[in-house]
């Protein structure tokens, strides 16, 4: 089938198989690598990507479903002025070790701010419930998320 | 030799919260993982999937592809019976018994759910899924055994020709310690199979190249370890493979040397005369990884009722799983940390390794001594109650005194320094234990629906130990390049540790050279040859050491060079640091730098440091836990960790090592457990199925840092790594049984889910 995806401001048309996934569509057809896989029950939020500004697990969308849409990954986060409030945070934080649930970890809470530009560390915690990390105990991923909102807010 | 500098005096960079160098990758294109590699040698590569053992003990009857290799999309089919030019698969260790290893793929009996059987080659990666439903296996199903404790009456045997399925073990000397003990008391403790659970899950792709060698990208946490493993496990010389480490998304002890598969898909570039790739999916991982823990302890413990505890016995039965691994010894080292900080006069020590219907076990975060701390800590909570002293007042008790010398633990382990009663006072005091406690009887008083548990846990752990290939050592090459920049090769595997940031920083205190224009690279055999990797919470201690041993050799080798070279004695040659070269002593402004000496040969060195052994970290965690005694539902309130691993080069860097210990000590004490139904269907073999551990269970963390330096290498530095698991799991137990102590519980298994702490209080409230 064909689709035509904007991938990080990019619009291409591709023919790609029905059962494509967002996440191997990302991956495998645009060469976005960044987008992770960590699970295959939608619970581990690695492939987390802005779609039309929403957060979607990529790995629980078809490729198909996103036809005519506006994708955000980690590689199109940055604005043109530089990182963007979430990825500066995530480093001055230590919010990543190995680093394979940063994309999505990133890119959730960049959609968790859009949403609540001022959350507690309790909002926090939940929004990010989707989200699985096994390096950080995800009080840096927290702390990076609170520090990225006062940032946000002072701009 | 003269250490003194010329320039503006400056501190150190060592002690600082140096940001990470390697975040901004990360944090933009994403690292490369394995599945993200892309290499022209791996051009037109097949897509290997495996097909998996769907029940956990069978006789394989017939395996029939015909129908997987008429499908679209299906290159090949491999079984056992290809593999005839590899050769028999040894034991892990040669203490197991040579029957029990692991062939490639199932060899006729099939010993647990998830174990390889065939692999499917497939032109893509959704076929592959595709094809390897199309393989037909027929099975005859066998008796199955699942618990340990049955597995060890022999009743059913995984390996009938052996006739036991004791993979190891050892026997207590004696165990009639209890004699003059006013109070004994014992327990039945399960430390129960957890899953590892990195988010990258196993991968591989390979190539046989026309230098006539197997060359594999392997997600590993020491390339030469899985080169080895690889290499035996396929009959190559060592020299005939290549390992490549891409980034890596997380281990935790789970991916030390090489799985099966990764040598099947090895074997398969080779044979097949194309380059093969593999990623498994996560509800293989589950089944297929090896799990951790896994012990059912009993503890006696005995003593006096002033508090004064005397004999402590531990008896371990270790499941193994199917086919031992690094599982099977896990008992040994939490045998030699049975008796953890405490000086108790008698220990009875024992431990079997049985082999049962299920995943091999194998190393995670802490690997046997979260096992060895979860039973003393319990332990002592169970004397305290016995007795009906607080249990802090029973472990300052009984803790062994301070020291700076090592000492030989009656475990029989050589601490190298150590203050434990400085430890317990630190946590006690940082987390406000006696107003704890105030709020805890007010709570009981009135009879809350919440009540409050506060637990707690004093623990010494072993890092950086050697292996039998003698003591413990790691190496490092450091070269300074013409343009100034330099290159560190290190024989560590860092995966989220932050080596690129704390090897450079290490360098550039002695060389500096920023940290911007270090470079650290590992993990390619080519490259570095040799090396331990990452585990163990060594890298620092070991591999960190020998970065700075290798920059000072370097400073010293550019000396003797620049002493020719601007004809003055070596003496009188000072380290700039300024301009990162040598200036002449008391003449500012002369000199030369590491580049230009660089420009006239290579200015490189290559060291080894060699520690005299393991160090031992050590810490006192508290936590605070909220327990609805309606619905038994548990909640972590607090955990307040004083961890003590010596000198922090990196306190940003081994803040986080210690969150991500902490959260999953935690984890294994609240949430998480892998489980099988009788005949050995395993039931949490998804992310869905298995409760890992999200942010909405866990607390912000509140850590104290004390700095007790070791002798052992010259940073003065212990491992950080798996001290939160460590010190987490008993004290987060201990606070869910505080929580309702007073209801008549003595202990709850883990994790404290709402069910087991719900029938807790029913079963104490019918008994009283």
């Amino acid at each position: 089938m064909r689709v035509s995806i904007t991938v990080n401001g990019e619009r291409r048309t591709d023919d790609v198989e029905p059962r494509l996934l967002l996440a191997h569509y990302l991956r495998d057809v645009r060469g976005l690598k960044a987008t992770n896989i960590g699970c295959d029950t939608t619970s581990c939020g690695a492939c987390t990507v802005l779609v039309d500004g929403e957060t979607v697990k990529s790995c629980t969308v078809l490729a198909v479903q996103a036809d005519g849409s506006s994708v955000t990954t980690l590689e199109g986060l940055a604005g043109p002025d530089g990182p963007h409030p979430v990825q500066a945070a995530f480093q001055a934080e230590h919010g990543l070790q190995c680093g394979f649930c940063t994309p999505g970890m990133v890119m959730a809470s960049a959609g968790l701010l859009a949403e609540n530009p001022k959350p507690t560390e309790r909002e926090v915690r939940a929004g990010l419930e989707g989200n699985l990390c096994r390096c950080t105990g995800y009080h840096n991923i927290v702390r990076a998320v609170l520090a990225a909102a006062e940032e946000m807010a002072e701009a | 030799m003269s250490s003194s500098t010329v320039g503006l005096p400056r501190g150190s960079i060592l002690g600082t919260r140096v940001q990470r160098v390697e975040d901004p990758a990360f944090l933009t294109t994403g690292a490369v993982y394995t599945d993200d590699v892309v290499d022209e040698r791996l051009a037109g590569a097949v897509w290997v999937t495996f097909v998996r053992a769907p029940i956990a003990h069978a006789r394989i009857t017939s395996i029939d592809p015909s129908a997987a290799l008429a499908a679209d999309g299906c290159v090949g089919v491999v079984t056992a019976a290809d593999l005839a030019d590899v050769p028999a698969q040894e034991p892990m260790m040669p203490l197991f018994p040579a029957g029990m290893a692991q062939p490639l793929l199932a060899a006729g009996t099939v010993r647990y759910v998830g174990e390889p059987v065939a692999a499917v080659l497939t032109t893509s990666r959704y076929a592959g899924e595709d094809v390897a439903e199309l393989v037909e296996v027929d099975y005859e199903p066998l008796p199955v055994v699942v618990d340990p404790e049955a597995a060890a009456t022999d009743e059913v045997l995984l390996f009938p020709e052996l006739g036991t399925n004791l993979v190891c073990g050892s026997e207590a000397e004696e165990t009639d310690i209890f004699g003059d003990c006013e109070v004994v008391v014992t327990g039945r403790l399960v430390n129960q199979r957890v899953a590892v659970a990195p988010l990258e899950v196993r991968a591989a792709a390979a190539v046989w190249g026309d230098d006539d060698r197997l060359t594999a990208w392997v997600p590993n946490q020491g390339a030469q370890a899985t080169q080895s493993a690889l290499a035996r496990m396929l009959g190559h010389d060592t020299a005939q493979v290549r390992v490549i480490t891409p980034a890596v998304g997380g281990a935790f002890g789970a991916k030390f040397g090489a799985d099966p598969e990764a040598a099947v898909v090895g074997w398969i570039a080779r044979r097949f005369g194309q380059p093969a790739r593999w990623v498994e999916s996560r509800s293989e991982n589950m089944v297929g990884m090896p799990h951790g823990r896994a012990q059912v302890q009993t503890v006696t413990i005995g003593g006096d009722r002033d508090g004064r505890v005397r004999a402590y016995r531990l008896d371990v039965l270790q499941d193994s799983g199917a086919y031992p691994r690094f599982g099977a010894l896990l008992p040994t080292l939490t045998l030699l940390m049975a008796p953890a900080v405490y000086d108790i006069e008698r220990l009875s020590l024992s431990y079997r390794s049985v082999a049962t219907n299920t995943t091999p076990v194998g190393a995670y975060r802490g690997a046997g001594r979260p096992e060895a701390t979860a039973a003393i800590e319990r332990a002592m909570d169970l004397f305290a109650a016995e007795i009906g002293m607080d249990p802090a007042q029973v472990r300052r008790r009984n803790l062994l005194p301070p020291f700076t010398e090592p000492m030989t633990s009656k475990g029989g382990a050589k601490y190298d320094s150590g203050d434990y009663p400085m430890a317990l006072d630190t946590v006690l005091a940082a987390a406000g234990y006696d107003e704890l406690r105030r709020e805890q009887a007010l709570r009981r008083e009135r009879g809350d629906e919440k009540q409050l548990g506060i637990g707690l846990s004093v623990y010494v752990e072993i890092t950086g130990g050697g292996d039998e290939s003698g003591a413990p050592n790691e190496n490092a090459t450091v070269e300074v390049h013409p343009d100034g920049s330099a290159t560190i090769l290190t024989g560590t595997s860092p995966h989220g540790q932050g080596h690129e940031t704390v090897w450079a920083m290490l360098a550039s205190e002695e060389l500096g050279i920023p940290i911007e224009r270090i470079t650290v690279r590992w993990g390619d055999t080519d490259l570095v040859p040799k090396g331990g990797g990452t585990g163990g919470s060594r890298s620092l201690q070991q591999g960190g050491a020998a970065v700075r041993q290798a920059a000072q050799e370097l400073v010293e080798l550019a000396r003797t060079r620049a002493a020719d070279v601007l004809e003055v004695a070596a003496d009188d040659l000072v380290l700039d640091r300024d301009r990162a070269g040598l200036a002449v002593r008391g003449v500012p402004g002369t000199g030369i730098t590491f580049a230009a000496l660089a420009e006239r040969e290579p200015l490189l060195v290559r060291s080894v440091f060699t520690a005299p052994g393991a160090t031992y970290p050590f810490g006192a965690h508290l936590a605070v836990a909220e327990v609805d005694v309606e619905t038994g539902k548990a909640e972590l309130l607090r955990l307040v960790a004083v961890d003590d691993a010596g000198v922090v080069i990196n306190p940003l860097i081994a803040e986080g090592q210690r969150h991500g210990g902490l959260a999953q000590g935690a984890a294994q004490a609240l949430v998480e457990e892998v489980c099988y139904d009788a005949d050995g269907n395993p039931t949490t073999s998804t992310f869905a199925d298995y409760p890992i551990v999200s942010a909405t269970e866990l607390p912000s963390f509140e850590l104290v840092t004390t700095e007790t330096p070791t002798t052992y290498n010259p940073l003065g530095a212990k491992g950080i790594g798996e001290a939160g698991s460590v010190g987490a799991t008993p004290a987060v137990q201990n606070a869910v049984v505080d929580a309702v102590a007073h209801l008549g519980v003595r202990h709850i298994d883990m994790p404290t889910s709402p069910m087991r702490v719900w029938a807790a209080i029913r079963r104490a409230g019918t008994e009283s």
